[in-house]
């Protein structure tokens, strides 16, 4: 089991260091000399030059991207060639902002999709299952902002239950804070309820089917000990969509963000790609992918606990 | 020697194609029609649109639609928004496809070999660079490419593609590799083929349809994250495009939220559509039976119910007889018929009228082929018939009693108590996420209401009395850390753990090998002595019947054909059918090297040796 | 009989110690074959007697090439083809084939019935109308009328699809084919009639057979000589009419003891006789 969690953690680490040193050439090819998209088109070669020097991008790429590394594992991500603040203040402020929608949808999308799930599993053919074969279809094709923006449309513009923009801290108000993150939540969630619904029941049916339930049964044990034991045979397909979820819900954020007007690592990305920032991409970069690797890293000791075979690997 | 006759041509088969099965679902053709008529648009957008989507005029800023011709109205910079719309359609479409392609190109080529060389090098690389691919939020990156990349649309497009590579990689990997064990690959090694031709015809092959299918989804997906991007600003200006227009309609969403309308529902009918072609495709192809609905089964119930034609009576009636009285059975089954409810709404029937019954400490044998009934019968018993299944019976009897007629609750209440049950394959009956303990407790504890500590000892005295010998071990084992017959001594013991009156076991030994099948053929004895229960066994081998049965029941096709003491049936059978399943058994017939003398003797053909195989000539029928 | 083949002359197949190690992980291996020796004449039916785990389909599949022997030889018609690859293994197609056990698995179920049975024709760039006569002759030989061409594989019975795999194996005229368990998933009755296919085959075509089977009774119907293998190992080889019927290895006859005959009253003396052999082991 030891050796277990080792393995997985080292590869979580080895990929984070994958991911970002791979963004970090990825950018800097694709961007080139940035200096232009940071000053604008009305910058004069010296004032270019000068830039170039103070954010040290005359160096060797190798010693850049050194400089960058042996900074980052300490976890501090640089300073903003653009404000010349430092990251970690931008990232400190963006990603409450983020996570509060992703683990709020999180929440929602465990909880409703497990209940819809076994429901649905335990009665197939049944009108919910129905319904949720046909949602599962739309929902998730449907991008997260295109359903948000339906959910401005109808509640917020429409019948003014929510606001239509705006974060507020849960410091600030707590009230506040669930009113603002409700709807972005929902939209997000949205895909992922019917993804886990649909990914539990059909595990579900498949485990029901199963040689051993059968003779279960023929022991005499009650349906909900039956039940139980499914359940725990189907969990694992349903845990490991989980990790793609937390995946696809960070990156729907970015955009969800956007539409409700929130000042989170989507708009801090998007604006630090405009302008060809690269501290403040590499460091969203960075922080996003370590959350998915802890994420993965929980799902793989919950995986190793319901499941005896993967603890022997 | 002589070969027994075939037929010379086979039954007609009917074979529908997969297209036409696809047209055959309403919801899948109205997603293909609406699909067609998207692309339709986009591919003659210069016909259908009158206007240049960048033309700017002043007067048409928010039109309202029908202004000056304007189907559809002006948006907010003053362009008209039915050209944009279908010059957006030709950017989205062409956007998907070059994403598709991308994921196509990337990932099923990978995705394919690592399937194919699973646990090589290349399996490992690839499958990581997936999972880290996975692991990456696509958005994020995609923004860093297009920091630079100029926004070049084909650039992004791909990026993307490769973001989306995983899908087509895992799939076509589990394809691949589920495919690789088969044994027509190996036999296609055998006959000469090398490793990139078996890859590109079989395994594409096999890959093909899930292919199609994950392109509709990818494509569905690509779209959403494509507008997505557009939305986010990414993408050249003058080029149309839905998430532009979804940007420019949100901006005043509260003004003139008729701008947001259109692009919003060209953007979710086509991403539904691919998504409804694919699902439809995905459950014409998937080879996850669905059960037949509630109404189905109740349909096929009250057929099952309905007294037979007289016409059809000959074959309706029941088969089999008793051979003790009702009181003193420890199983009786009188007329039992069981149906399977189709998708047509008929009921195909495979047990057609079943009659027979077995003492307290007496051991009944159901014997007979693979499709004959048997298996389906013990089921009946259990009520424990797989989905869809409908058992009719006029009576069922356990223990004298008759159980036919109660409600499920109460049949199932017999279970581990009054009847016990012991499978067929020992290492998919037991849950593979719980120790064997925890297992053999369970019953004991929740069904028998022992404390947990006394059906713990309980637990391991059983282990103990079917022969294990180091019961602790095995106890804290879970079942995949055992062998095929200690697994089947394990099930044993819990079957018996209950003190059934009735045992029931469905080919107990097939799975196993010859000596653990003769050591479990003995426990069973043993134990079916020890506890004079009665014992009904299911199987094909007549060796089996003729070392643990006193009397057997010999099924075909549903139907009883003979029911008899053991001897009888051995030494004298009445129906044909009996005697031709006892002389296929290989006990008694030549060897190779009688055979042998006897063809080089005089091989004329018609004297096969002993006429053996002519014998059995009826063993083999047409198409299934 | 002798070690050679019925006609006297070298043996067509000989195996001499042959060890084939598997890897379960990095460090372990298990010693599936440890150092078997058989032979195999034209024209000759050996049989291969084990319980699972035997390693007896590990030695099938080492003749096959899709195991790799780690030590010892392996020799068909004086060729040492113990560590043949790529262009010489798919050379050795035209001599050796195989049957496999799985009648639905052991056909690729998206090809017709005439696709799988010149694949293995068309690798050798066989002209098209060639293959097709071809084709239609094995079809005959293996008793399936002409117009099952056309079909796939799931549209066969059990039976049907094995004579289908046994045409395959026959096409490209092998002077060796291994069956490796070839009629235990079929149904009884249909068994019998695919083992009389086979000796009937033989007779037509003079092929041999390595025949794998967990059954003395099918060795017995087929075979001119058997060998039954324990765990890895070969303990009693010699004529089937000996091995079968009066073996001298305690495991074989432990074997012999335990699969139960279709006869009450013989079976009980069976029985006797096995617990008596149980209880001194």
């Amino acid at each position: 089991m030891l050796s277990f969690i080792g393995k997985r953690l080292l590869s979580g680490i080895f990929l984070l260091l994958v991911v970002t040193s791979g963004t970090f050439f990825l950018a800097h090819v694709a961007i080139g000399d940035p200096t232009q998209g940071l000053l604008g088109n009305s910058a004069t070669p010296a004032q270019s030059a000068a830039l170039r020097t103070k954010i040290g991008y005359d160096d060797p790429l190798l010693v850049q991207f050194w400089n960058w590394l042996s900074h980052a594992v300490t976890g501090d991500f640089g300073k903003s060639w653009r404000s010349f603040q430092p990251v970690n203040d931008q990232l400190g402020r963006s990603i409450p902002i983020t996570l509060s929608i992703v683990v709020f949808s999180l929440i929602i999308s465990v909880v409703f999709g497990a209940v819809i799930g076994i429901v649905c599993g335990l009665r197939p053919g049944g009108w919910l299952d129905r319904v949720l074969k046909v949602a599962s279809v739309v929902l998730f094709a449907l991008p997260g902002f295109w359903i948000s923006i339906q959910l401005v449309m109808l509640f917020a513009v429409n019948l003014k239950w929510f606001p239509s923009v705006g974060y507020v801290s849960p410091s600030v108000s707590f009230v506040g804070w669930i009113e603002t993150i409700t709807l972005p939540s929902i939209s997000l969630a949205l895909g992922a309820i019917v993804m886990i619904a649909e990914q539990l029941r059909n595990g579900f049916i498949e485990v029901a089917n199963q040689d051993f339930v059968r003779t279960l049964r023929a022991r005499g044990l009650p349906r909900r000990r039956v039940t139980t034991h499914v359940l725990r045979n189907a969990s694992p397909a349903a845990l490991t969509v989980l990790a793609l979820m937390f995946v696809g819900l960070l990156g729907g954020a970015v955009i969800v963000e956007l539409v409700f007007n929130m000042y989170g690592i989507g708009r801090y990305t998007q604006q630090s790609s405009q302008i060809g920032d690269i501290p403040s991409l590499l460091g969203v970069t960075a922080v996003t992918v370590a959350f998915v690797v802890v994420v993965n890293f929980l799902l793989d000791l919950v995986l190793g606990w319901v499941n005896p075979k993967v603890r022997e690997r | 020697m002589t070969t027994a006759p075939f037929p010379t041509t086979l039954a007609p088969v009917k074979r529908v194609s997969l297209l036409r099965r696809f047209m055959r679902k309403p919801l899948g053709v109205t997603a293909l029609v609406l699909f067609l008529i998207v692309v339709a648009l986009a591919v003659f957008a210069p016909l259908f649109a009158k206007f240049d989507p960048n033309h700017v005029d002043f007067n048409l800023v928010h039109a309202v639609p029908g202004t000056d011709g304007h189907l559809l109205g002006g948006d907010t910079a003053g362009r008209d928004l039915y050209s944009r719309l279908l010059y957006g359609a030709r950017t989205t479409l062409w956007g998907a496809l070059i994403t598709c392609v991308a994921g196509l190109v990337l990932g099923v080529p990978a995705g394919v070999s690592a399937g194919y060389f699973a646990g090589g090098t290349v399996d490992k690389v690839c499958s990581w660079i997936s999972d880290a691919l996975q692991s990456v939020p696509a958005l994020i990156v995609l923004l860093v490419v297009a920091a630079g990349t100029g926004q070049s649309f084909p650039i992004m497009m791909i990026s993307l593609g490769v973001f989306l590579a995983p899908g087509y990689y895992r799939i076509s990997r589990a394809r691949a590799m589920s495919v690789r064990r088969e044994p027509y690959i190996d036999a296609a090694r055998v006959s000469g083929m090398t490793n990139g031709r078996i890859i590109r015809t079989h395994m594409l092959r096999a890959v093909y349809a899930p292919l199609v299918v994950q392109s509709a989804l990818t494509a569905g997906i690509a779209i959403g994250m494509q507008a997505g991007l557009q939305f986010l600003g990414i993408g050249s200006a003058s080029t149309p495009s839905w998430g532009q227009m979804m940007n420019d309609g949100f901006i005043n969403i509260t003004a003139f939220p008729i701008i947001l309308l259109w692009p919003s529902i060209i953007l979710g009918v086509t991403i539904a559509t691919l998504a409804f072609m694919g699902s439809t495709l995905g459950d014409l192809i998937s080879v996850r039976a669905e059960q037949p609905t509630r109404k189905l089964r109740a349909k096929a119930r009250q057929v099952m119910l309905t007294p037979p034609a007289a016409a059809d009576l000959p074959t309706r009636q029941t088969s089999g007889m008793h051979a003790h009285s009702v009181e003193g059975c420890a199983l009786r089954v009188d007329n039992l018929r069981i149906g399977y409810a189709t998708k047509d709404g008929g009921v195909k029937e495979v047990v057609r009228g079943v009659s027979l019954d077995a003492a307290p400490g007496e051991v009944l044998g159901i014997v007979g082929e693979s499709g004959s009934g048997k298996t389906q019968t013990s089921f009946a018993v259990l009520d424990l018939l797989p989905a869809g299944g409908t058992a009719v019976a006029d009576g069922i009897w356990i223990a004298g009693k008759e159980v036919g007629h109660l409600p499920t609750a109460e049949r199932a209440a017999l279970l581990g108590r009054e009847i016990g049950y012991v499978p067929q394959e020992p290492m998919t009956n037991l849950d593979p996420c719980y120790t064997i303990e925890r297992q053999l407790v369970e019953p004991l504890h929740r069904v028998h209401g022992m404390s947990k500590a006394d059906a713990a000892k309980r637990a391991r005295e059983m282990l103990v009395r079917v022969g294990i010998t180091d019961p602790d071990r095995v106890l804290r084992s879970y079942p995949h850390q055992i062998s095929g017959g200690m697994a089947q001594r394990v099930l044993i013991a819990g079957a018996v753990s209950g003190r059934p009156s009735l045992l029931i076991a469905d080919e107990p030994t097939t799975a196993l090998d010859v000596t653990v099948q003769a050591e479990v053929l003995e426990l069973l004895r043993e134990l079916q002595q020890e506890y004079g229960m009665a014992l009904m066994i299911v199987t094909h081998n007549f060796g089996v019947v003729a070392d643990i049965c006193d009397r057997v029941v010999v099924m075909k096709d549903g139907r009883i054909v003979e029911t008899g003491a053991v001897e009888r049936i051995f030494r004298n059978p009445e129906d044909p059918y009996t005697a031709e399943l006892i002389s296929a058994s290989l006990d008694d017939v030549e060897g190779r090297h009688e055979l042998d003398e006897a063809w080089s003797a005089g091989p004329t053909g018609s004297a096969g040796p002993a006429g053996h195989s002519t014998a059995h000539a009826g063993g083999e029928d047409g198409a299934r | 009989m002798s070690e050679t083949g019925i006609d006297g002359g070298a043996p067509l197949l000989t195996v001499e110690n042959l060890v084939v190690d598997y890897r379960i992980s990095r460090k372990v291996r298990f010693r599936a074959l440890k150092g078997v020796s058989i032979t195999v004449g034209a024209g000759e039916c050996v049989g291969l007697v084990g319980e699972s785990g035997s390693g007896k389909s590990t030695l099938g599949r080492a003749l096959l090439g899709l195991a790799e022997a780690s030590e010892g030889r392996i020799t068909f018609d004086g060729r040492d083809i113990t560590h043949a690859k790529g262009a010489a293994r798919r050379k050795l197609a035209n001599d050796i084939q195989v049957v496999f056990q799985d009648p639905y698995g052991s056909l690729d179920p998206t090809m017709t019935v005439e696709e799988i049975l010149a694949e293995p024709l068309q690798v050798t760039g066989t002209p098209k109308a060639k293959a097709k006569a071809t084709v239609a002759e094995m079809l005959d030989r293996v008793r399936l009328p002409g117009d099952a061409v056309h079909r796939y594989p799931s549209e066969f019975s059990g039976g049907q699809r094995q004579r289908i795999a046994i045409a395959r194996a026959l096409v490209r005229r092998p002077r060796l084919i291994v069956c490796d368990e070839p009629v235990s998933a079929l149904d009884l009755t249909t068994q019998a009639t695919i083992l009389d296919l086979f000796i009937d085959l033989q007779r037509e075509t003079g092929v041999a057979y390595l025949f794998i089977s967990h059954d003395l009774g099918v060795v017995r119907r087929v075979c001119h000589r058997t060998s039954v293998m324990y765990q890895g190992e070969i303990v009693e080889s010699g004529d089937t009419h000996t091995v079968t019927g009066s073996p001298t290895d305690p495991y074989t006859r432990r074997l012999l003891l335990a699969a139960p005959v279709a006869d009450p009253a013989r079976q009980a003396e069976r029985r006797a006789a096995w617990l008596g052999l149980r209880e001194s082991a």
